[in-house]
């Protein structure tokens, strides 16, 4: 009796569909991925267990750490024209070279008479002068703080027609007393409500 | 799949032939990677973005009318002290004895007296945060993190975090425990 011979068939698979999708969804994740730009501050934030997710337009962040704080603007327009509105109210002006270099610029605190040199430095310049002082904040009405959270706000409802919220992204070991100088700040203008910026926790059973 | 052509060309020295190579590539290993920065690339979009916790404080300047007055005996008071600790007491400083914990015990404790007031009386019971100056950030998002995860203080945000509203006696327990 001859032995049916099952012919051996090739182990060998076709890659080249599924190399095509894998690297059009590569494609498509490196593209959506926001670069993150390095904070001048280190901030370790404490967790929680919320969430909700800090949304991703109409947003100042406030980094508070080691007594600073520090201003973050989202949407490079906004960030533009609360500057324009800083600057009129401090009689400075800035070229249009310098608002496209402020655009850009991520979280920042410099004392409003430090700005234009700022802008002007790079970025490595920036952390190594020691210029990043923090923005001052003393809660009067004339307080830069105060008025830099206003134009934000301000800009943002001219452009975008909607409210802006105020988070606060503060360190961990920071001491209550820099918050709650901050948050008088923002209690001044009727921001009443605001969101501390946590990182995720498990929840405890 | 890729393979090299080893062979010398034609042995009996006629024309030298090239040979047809395959045009085949591996791509196991191409895949491979493509898929290893795929799911990298996806964790970090989706995960690595912050959590916002609202939070709500009433209006400082403003003396409206429709302030609401909590009966003691609904109230617990929350103060926050140095070195991670917390005093506690349920409604007026004195009547009872305020109790000191660390944030691990303070989920129960929250807990018990929740119970203990919806029993009593009916009602919600009514957390007073109080963060003092000695205390950390982290200690304060902490407390208001409880206050959700035992799904108290859902309708009225109750933090006073004015010192001057600290009281005396409070303050001097406080000090006498070491945690102002």
């Amino acid at each position: 009796m001859p032995r049916v011979k099952v012919p051996r068939k090739s182990t060998a698979v076709d890659m080249t569909a599924m190399c095509d999708v894998a690297f059009l969804l590569l494609t498509f994740f490196i593209l959506t991925a926001t670069s993150r730009q390095p904070d001048p501050l280190e901030i370790k934030i404490p967790s929680s267990t919320v969430v909700m997710k800090v949304p991703d337009k109409d947003l100042a962040i406030l980094s508070i750490g080691k007594g600073k704080v520090f201003m973050e603007i989202i949407g490079a327009n906004v960030k533009k024209d609360a500057l324009a509105k800083m600057a009129e109210l401090y009689g400075t002006t800035f070229t249009p070279k310098q608002y496209q270099r402020f655009g850009v610029i991520s979280a920042f605190g410099v004392p409003m008479n430090q700005m234009s040199n700022y802008i002007n430095m790079s970025g490595e310049e920036r952390t190594k002068s020691g210029i990043e002082t923090g923005i001052p904040t003393d809660s009067t009405k004339n307080g830069e703080l105060y008025r830099w959270v206003e134009a934000a706000r301000r800009a943002t409802a001219d452009l975008n027609n909607t409210k802006m919220r105020v988070s606060i992204k503060g360190d961990a070991d920071e001491e209550y007393k820099t918050i709650r100088s901050i948050v008088d700040v923002l209690q001044k203008q009727k921001v009443n409500t605001f969101s501390l910026i946590t990182s995720a926790e498990a929840v405890a059973k | 799949m890729a393979e090299l052509d080893t062979s010398s060309g034609g042995g009996k020295g006629g024309k030298v032939r090239s040979k047809k190579q395959s045009t085949r590539v591996d791509l196991t290993a191409m895949v491979d990677l493509a898929f290893l920065l795929i799911t990298f690339f996806m964790l970090t979009t989706s995960l690595s973005k912050p959590l916002a916790m609202d939070i709500a404080k009433p209006d400082k300047d403003e003396v409206n009318d429709n302030r609401l007055e909590v009966k003691q005996s609904l109230t617990m008071t929350v103060i926050l002290g140095k070195n991670n600790k917390i005093m506690w007491y349920m409604g007026l400083m004195g009547e009872s004895a305020p109790t000191i914990e660390g944030y691990v015990g303070i989920t129960k404790s929250l807990l018990e007296n929740k119970k203990k007031v919806k029993d009593a009386s009916g009602k919600d019971i009514m957390v007073i945060v109080k963060p003092t100056d000695v205390s950390t950030y982290k200690n304060f998002v902490d407390i208001m993190d409880e206050l959700n995860i035992t799904k108290t203080n859902l309708t009225a945000p109750a933090v006073d975090d004015d010192p001057k509203h600290l009281t005396p006696e409070e303050r001097e327990y406080m000090k006498q425990q070491g945690i102002l």
